[in-house]
């Protein structure tokens, strides 16, 4: 690991100048589970590490629209198991629960867990070419071992997947991220809209501003309707997904009233498409309506090689979830 | 960088580098090596300490930010001639073979009922609403943070759902 200034954040405020002001590259830590990882193999190499841990962000409260105001160092193990996130949000305890072990969902918090970054092999081998790591320097994964990698959403210059599960249950409840700026100017900015798409420039990842602290997330009032979070992986505990979908579906007469839908594993980030969603929407489930939805989730998805097969499994994951959580029976 | 800590019930004074990570600190600073280096990425479990009373992997943190916190090591549960009772269900269910992983298995096992007596959820559980049962499989799923490569597992799981039964926590 390299040398790296360490500072004590006793307020946002402190946190966002002791980041802004530093000489060289400035991080945030708080649980470290993934960033002191990445320290290690010297993938990242901050000059400063301003620690966020002592700040008053550990607060789950409601807000005056309904819904739920997660303080930013709430950690993945206190949020799944918040009474009110396991009875309204149930999507959001059940991917928090699918995610990592126990150990590191004590640590791993809410805006860290946002910005963990690809478990991409490629980007984790300094020796390797990768321009997540090194702008410019070149994609080592295309051509090469592509089983976790994307197959929307990717570009020339990256074809690395997001490996949250926290992220994707986010997305399928519309969750709005709040941040502070180091002019002190705070910011709401919904999840849709929070990551970015790799094109030429796979290094920038967020619309986060340098020194810019992620405060809370913030969900909208409980959707109702039936939540299904789904992880395919090589093992039943303790990976990333292959592919995950997370679903938050209400029934009204027989047809799906309201339909969201995001998916992990297969994209740089947790991927939402309205489009599928309008098309399900208002319509009686049925196995003919579910290959159409996957027929248009996945027009545009490209294999690598070693993740073709995630083309047929995100077919099948979708069809198995849809069937589940309108109660059309699991059998494919 | 001064720190400290209160471990297994003592105050403790470190003045180590800001690169030194929790695992690292206690063995090598504080001479407590019952805590294990296994990968030193935080898969494998072996340095499963409590922090708080809370499990965490003590090879992903960095000793500097523990100021204050209390540390529980393998050493603080029991000792050969005083054991915890997850020390002895280890010892009477053979659950281990080099036991290199055995300090944060006992660890972990030692959290891991707390997070049950808290009535906590898991993947594995159908109601994420329901009293948390401790049945083989959801063990099995709270422990998966905790690698054992001579693969003592069933008698791992024996030796825990043993401690939750005189508990009266498995149902």
């Amino acid at each position: 690991m390299r040398e790296f200034d360490y500072a004590r954040a006793d307020s946002v405020s402190d946190a966002t100048s002791q980041a802004s002001l530093s000489d060289g590259e400035a991080r945030f830590i708080a649980g470290g589970t993934n960033l002191l990882d990445l320290m290690k193999l010297e993938v990242m190499t901050p000059d400063k590490l301003v620690d966020i841990t002592r700040l008053d962000l550990n607060a789950i409260t409601a807000t005056d629209e309904g819904g739920l105001r997660i303080g930013a160092l709430v950690t993945n193990s206190d949020l799944a198991a918040d009474e009110t996130v396991r009875r309204d949000y149930a999507v959001l305890s059940r991917a928090l629960l699918a995610g990592a072990s126990g150990q590191l969902r004590n640590k791993a918090t809410t805006g860290g867990n946002l910005l963990q970054r690809t478990r991409c092999y490629y980007f984790y081998d300094t020796d390797m070419p990768c321009n997540k790591r090194e702008p410019g320097s070149g994609c080592s994964a295309i051509g090469g071992a592509t089983r976790l990698h994307a197959i929307l959403g990717a570009s020339e210059a990256c074809i690395a997947t997001h490996p949250s599960d926290m992220a994707v249950a986010m997305q399928v409840l519309g969750a709005q991220v709040e941040t502070e700026r180091a002019s002190g100017e705070g910011r709401i900015v919904p999840l849709s809209d929070f990551y970015k798409l790799p094109g030429d420039t796979p290094h920038i990842e967020t619309m986060l501003e340098p020194g810019e602290l992620i405060t809370a997330v913030i969900l909208p009032p409980p959707p109702g309707g039936t939540h299904v979070y789904r992880k395919v992986r090589d093992r039943a505990s303790y990976a990333f997904a292959l592919v995950s979908v997370a679903a938050v579906i209400e029934m009204d007469a027989g047809r799906m009233q309201r339909v969201q839908l995001a998916f992990g594993g297969i994209a740089p980030q947790p991927w939402r498409n309205a489009e599928v969603e309008d098309l399900l929407t208002n319509e009686e489930p049925s196995r003919a309506l579910f290959d159409r939805a996957a027929d248009m989730l996945l027009a545009d998805a490209q294999g690598q090689g070693g993740n073709d097969f995630k083309i047929l499994l995100t077919r099948r994951t979708l069809r198995a979830v849809l069937a589940e959580a309108t109660g059309l029976g699991d059998s494919q | 960088m001064k720190t400290t800590l209160t471990v297994n019930g003592e105050a403790r004074e470190l003045d180590a580098d800001t690169r030194v990570t929790l695992l690292d600190a206690l063995r090598h600073h504080l001479d407590l090596t019952g805590t294990k280096k296994g990968c030193d990425h935080g898969q494998c479990g072996a340095c499963t300490v409590l922090v708080n009373g809370r499990r965490i992997n003590s090879c992903l943190s960095l000793a500097c930010m523990h100021d204050g916190d209390e540390i529980t090591t393998i050493e603080g549960l029991g000792t050969p001639d005083d054991m915890s009772a997850l020390q002895k269900a280890f010892v009477k269910h053979d659950g281990y073979q080099c036991g290199y992983c055995t300090p944060g298995q006992i660890c972990s096992a030692t959290a891991m009922l707390d997070e049950i007596r808290q009535n906590w959820p898991s993947h594995v559980s159908d109601d994420l609403n329901g009293p948390a049962k401790l049945t083989v499989e959801e063990v099995a799923e709270r422990m998966s943070g905790n690698l054992c490569r001579c693969s003592c597992y069933p008698n791992i799981v024996d030796a825990i759902r043993d401690v939750a039964d005189a508990e009266g926590g498995r149902s």
